[in-house]
């Protein structure tokens, strides 16, 4: 019996492991939440009451069936599924999980790894304050806990989410004090163009959502900073797309810049990475159907933002090679690869219209601070260049930016841009941050006595 | 002052723990994280600056919101379900075991 391994139990990995389980083949599938469905499809805890339609709102008939499939299928017994679990490192065809219990080491023939993705991140002098979250982190905040971040919200940034948040947080009755969006709205258009031509009725979903907001919402932004007072509270001051200075009291402020692929264990696979342009950073390098080689494959946010529906496409794909690899019989991909076009010429509309800040980013002041485990600011990274080059690595081991708690998620797109901003060239010319195990933190007990030693 | 507000799903049961030695209550489900932020404004002060945090990615990614137990071991505040009696610290419980000359 080949051993297949999944990690990740959202859109992505709920779909690989249906369709290898239709095959016969019982995959062990990874994941860190207690339940399936991913961050966009979470479920609540034991004894939260809302209807799926107030947590997934249009898509709760797509959370309800992945739910539905994956819960049939642990039940069933047609796949082992380890919640609560973390892979912290991947070594010669064994992976190192850390669950409840410790520290299992899990053999596989094959890998698919369905990572997902987390808000990417550009610094905002100030972010490191006590109140300042993700956008995500609103979002499973309200959808998770039912809780708001704060009692007067500012959301800020750019992206899908950005709208979907501010939505979300005033039909909860939350107060949204301002959206600030970056993003100016010729770019918009140019790239709202490409996501209407490729999936209207979506694109006219978030129009209408954002019509709701209404003068909430302000685009082409700039952020200039936020401050903390002693009692907690908070204050950003941006500007407006005319350069005329505001400054909103608040007591949360969540941001972020559409979503970073979450690549970690695929680099410790092996897979190799290419810079994407449109993306604005390293996305692993696979081939239509997520085929990474080495018997890695790679579905859903991870491999490149499509969004939860190519996620689910992206998973069956994967799912498919890997059976079509094994010589087992596997559905026809056909029309799932045209669907999967027509989702990534969605997903280049939206990376254009919700593009990535790198002028307010390399226009960073230097006491800002740029890594916000340790408190690294940005013009230490710029002091460091003499010493470090032009290499991501080398800053890295010089200013300790992304290595601190978070390794590098939240800071080193941000990192890269600031370097390569004072070099005067692309961010890519700084290189790709390489991923290091373990990938989450684990006791040294947890890691010195494993299970089943 | 608490960071977060209530806004649904409060009919669940109550739950007890302490925060820097002062008894406060949440709900079951709660993670610790919430449990703390709908009572207090921070989690812990920061070790790398004057600033206090009070997480940041809430889904286990970005590490900030790790707290001390009194017993010495840690938690992902993010991740880790309040429970009945737990004594949490925002740091750590003792010094480090000083060497000896």
């Amino acid at each position: 019996m080949t051993d297949v391994l999944i990690v990740g139990a959202g859109p992505a990995g709920i779909r690989a492991a249906e369709t290898l389980a239709a095959a016969g083949v019982k995959p062990v599938v990874v994941d860190e939440a207690e339940r399936g469905g991913g961050q966009i499809y979470r479920r609540p805890p034991d004894g939260f009451s809302r209807p799926g339609r107030k947590l997934y709102g249009s898509e709760a008939g797509k959370a309800a069936d992945l739910h539905r499939v994956f819960d049939a299928l642990v039940a069933e017994g047609r796949v082992r599924h380890l919640p609560r679990s973390s892979v912290l490192g991947l070594y010669r065809g064994q992976a190192q999980v850390l669950g409840p219990d410790g520290v299992e080491s899990l053999h596989h023939d094959r890998l698919i790894l369905a990572t997902g993705a987390s808000d990417r991140l550009a610094p905002v002098p100030g972010w490191q304050s006590a109140g300042v979250y993700s956008l995500g982190a609103a979002q499973i905040a309200l959808k998770s806990q039912g809780v708001a971040i704060g009692r007067r919200v500012v959301l800020a940034g750019t992206g899908p989410l950005l709208t979907l948040v501010a939505a979300q947080y005033r039909a909860a009755g939350a107060s949204v004090e301002a959206v600030l969006d970056t993003a100016g709205l010729s770019t918009q258009l140019a790239g709202g163009l490409r996501m209407a031509a490729a999936r209207p009725r979506v694109t006219a979903r978030g129009l209408a959502m954002r019509a709701r907001l209404g003068g909430t919402y302000r685009a082409g932004v700039r952020l200039d900073g936020i401050d903390a007072g002693a009692e907690g509270e908070l204050e950003l001051s941006w500007r407006d797309g005319r350069g005329g200075a505001h400054r909103t009291a608040c007591d949360a402020v969540a941001m972020g810049w559409h979503l970073r692929s979450e690549t970690a264990l695929a680099d410790l696979a092996g897979v190799p990475f290419d810079w994407s342009d449109t993306w604005a950073q390293w996305l692993p390098r696979a081939d239509e159907m997520g085929r990474a080689g080495g018997g890695v494959y790679l579905a859903g946010d991870g491999l490149s933002i499509l969004g939860a529906d190519g996620a689910e496409i992206a998973g069956r794909l994967a799912a498919i090679a890997c059976l079509a690899d094994l010589g087992l019989s596997a559905p026809d991909p056909l029309r799932d690869l045209r669907r999967m076009r027509r989702m990534r010429r969605f997903a280049d509309g939206i990376a254009r219209a919700f593009p990535w800040p790198a002028r307010a980013v390399r226009a960073l002041p230097d006491e800002a601070v740029l890594c916000r485990c340790e408190g690294i600011t940005a013009g230490e990274l710029r002091a460091a260049l003499p010493g470090s080059g032009q290499d991501a690595n080398r800053a890295k081991s010089v200013t300790r930016v992304g290595m601190g708690r978070c390794q590098g998620r939240f800071c080193q797109l941000a990192g890269a841009e600031i370097m390569a901003g004072a070099c005067g060239v692309g961010p890519e010319r700084m290189g790709r941050l390489r991923a290091q195990p373990p990938v989450r933190p684990a006791s040294i007990e947890a890691l010195a006595e494993p299970r089943g030693s | 002052m608490s960071r977060f507000v209530r806004l649904a799903e409060q009919e669940r049961p109550t739950v007890r723990f302490r925060f820097d030695g002062e008894d406060l209550s949440a709900l079951v489900g709660d993670t610790v994280l919430t449990a703390v932020l709908c009572a207090r404004d921070h989690l812990r002060p920061a070790e790398f600056g004057s600033e206090r945090r009070a997480g940041f990615c809430l889904m286990g990614a970005c590490q900030d919101c790790w707290l001390w137990q009194e017993g010495g071991a840690r938690l992902r505040a993010c991740t880790t379900p309040v429970a009945e009696g737990m004594r949490l610290r925002s740091t750590a419980p003792m010094s480090w075991p000083e060497r000896s000359e």
